[in-house]
């Protein structure tokens, strides 16, 4: 049996390794996928206090080092749910593994847009990492779907590769930085195609065009891309928890600032959590008070 | 056995012409899950037992190869049998899912 089984290992969960290793507690990390989280997508982080310039992956390696010379142990599995009790029993699909304190720090990851042939073109022309596969549309013509900090990023980095870029969005201005908005209407090869959303995917074996619809005039136009970038947000995978914590109606395990849960024993930290801001500083602050806060309730 | 690095002068000989199936890791040093990916896909490479090779082609220094098979998406992993693809999958995977790839 572990003090804390810590279900995800991204910042957030890392984090909390480090926080709960630290006070004496074992700790079991169990994931899904990679350690590290969302941040390994991002190639330049320069925004974390203390660290001016590091890479996604780079950050995510430090805190799994970190945390496993601690004495971390980590494995990959999918966490089907928790059964409550004196002892809690965290259940994946292969086994079960009891503890005395649960700290989900699932996250999120990409929202699709829910299209048909959506999954199909996936690696085809449709891709949710821009700095990822964005080298491979040199020279052809892309559109970035979304209007966060996310889209503005990656429009702007295709704009340095692509012949042409359509920057779609559902809202006639964007959420993400002012700055980086004046940038991209500065680029000859950027058009914002706003107030419309994407309809259909056009393409058999590869992705060759979208069509967009107006939200005001229902006026449909075919704009023929190669590409297709999806930076609409984030979702969260909480729905295995639903008996044990409160979800709100998008899927966040409602919980405040101490990260506690409905049920005692039970935290939720980082993105996977209730919140306003969603970043790097707030997933690591999270780590640390869940894993306090479990800490303080194992005693 | 580890994995090998594959270029355009043996792509032919060790994956196009291979007796045994070959597990191809498209991926490149910017791209971080591609980055997690490969000590997952090294880790499958050192406990296959012969049954299947894993080569890993950097899309950086052989685009011509990555253009050939279509890569759009990295990480990317495809497995090559009597030379054609046969299956693939697309960005970061968990390890059972790459063990999935080759199991035959």
């Amino acid at each position: 049996m572990h003090d804390i089984i810590i279900i995800g290992a991204g910042t957030a969960g890392l984090s909390a390794a480090i926080y709960a290793l630290r006070a004496g507690k074992s700790v079991l990390l169990l994931e899904q996928l990679s350690y590290g989280g969302q941040i390994i997508n991002t190639p330049e982080v320069e925004n974390y206090p203390g660290i001016k310039n590091i890479s996604g992956f780079d950050f995510a390696q430090g805190l799994y080092e970190q945390a496993t010379a601690l004495g971390a142990e980590l494995e990959y599995a999918k966490v089907t749910g928790i059964t409550d009790g004196a002892e809690k029993t965290v259940h994946t699909e292969g086994k079960d593994y009891s503890c005395r304190a649960v700290i989900i720090a699932t996250g999120a990851k990409n929202r699709p847009l829910g299209l048909p042939k959506e999954q199909e073109l996936t690696g085809a022309g449709v891709s949710y990492c821009a700095t990822c596969d964005g080298a491979f549309f040199r020279g052809r013509p892309v559109a970035v779907n979304g209007g966060g900090n996310t889209a503005l990023e990656d429009a702007l980095f295709l704009s340095n590769y692509c012949s042409k870029v359509y920057l779609i969005h559902r809202r006639d201005a964007f959420r993400g930085e002012a700055k980086q908005a004046e940038q991209l209407k500065a680029k000859e090869n950027v058009e914002f195609v706003l107030n419309a959303t994407i309809t259909e995917l056009v393409g058999e074996e590869e992705l060759s065009a979208v069509i967009v619809t107006d939200k005001q005039s229902g006026e449909k136009r075919e704009l023929a891309v190669d590409g297709l970038f999806i930076a609409i947000g984030q979702m969260p995978d909480n729905a295995a928890f639903a008996s044990l914590v409160d979800l709100d109606p998008a899927g966040y395990v409602v919980a405040a600032e101490d990260c506690k849960t409905r049920t005692e024993g039970i935290y939720a930290a980082g993105d996977c959590r209730t919140k306003t801001v969603r970043q790097l500083t707030t997933a690591a602050a999270d780590g640390a008070v869940a894993a306090l806060a479990a800490c303080a309730y194992i005693g | 056995m580890a994995a090998i690095t594959l270029t355009s002068e043996n792509f032919e000989a060790e994956v196009l012409k291979s007796d045994i199936p070959v597990l191809v890791d498209f991926w490149a040093p910017w791209c971080g899950p591609c980055r997690m990916l490969g000590p997952i896909v090294e880790q499958v490479a050192e406990e296959a037992g012969g049954s299947f090779k894993v080569g890993k082609l950097n899309v950086d220094d052989e685009g011509e190869l990555a253009e050939k098979y279509h890569i759009m998406n990295i990480p990317a992993l495809k497995v090559f049998k009597d030379g054609a693809v046969v299956r693939e999958s697309i960005g970061m995977v968990p390890k059972n899912k790459v063990e999935e790839l080759v199991k035959f």
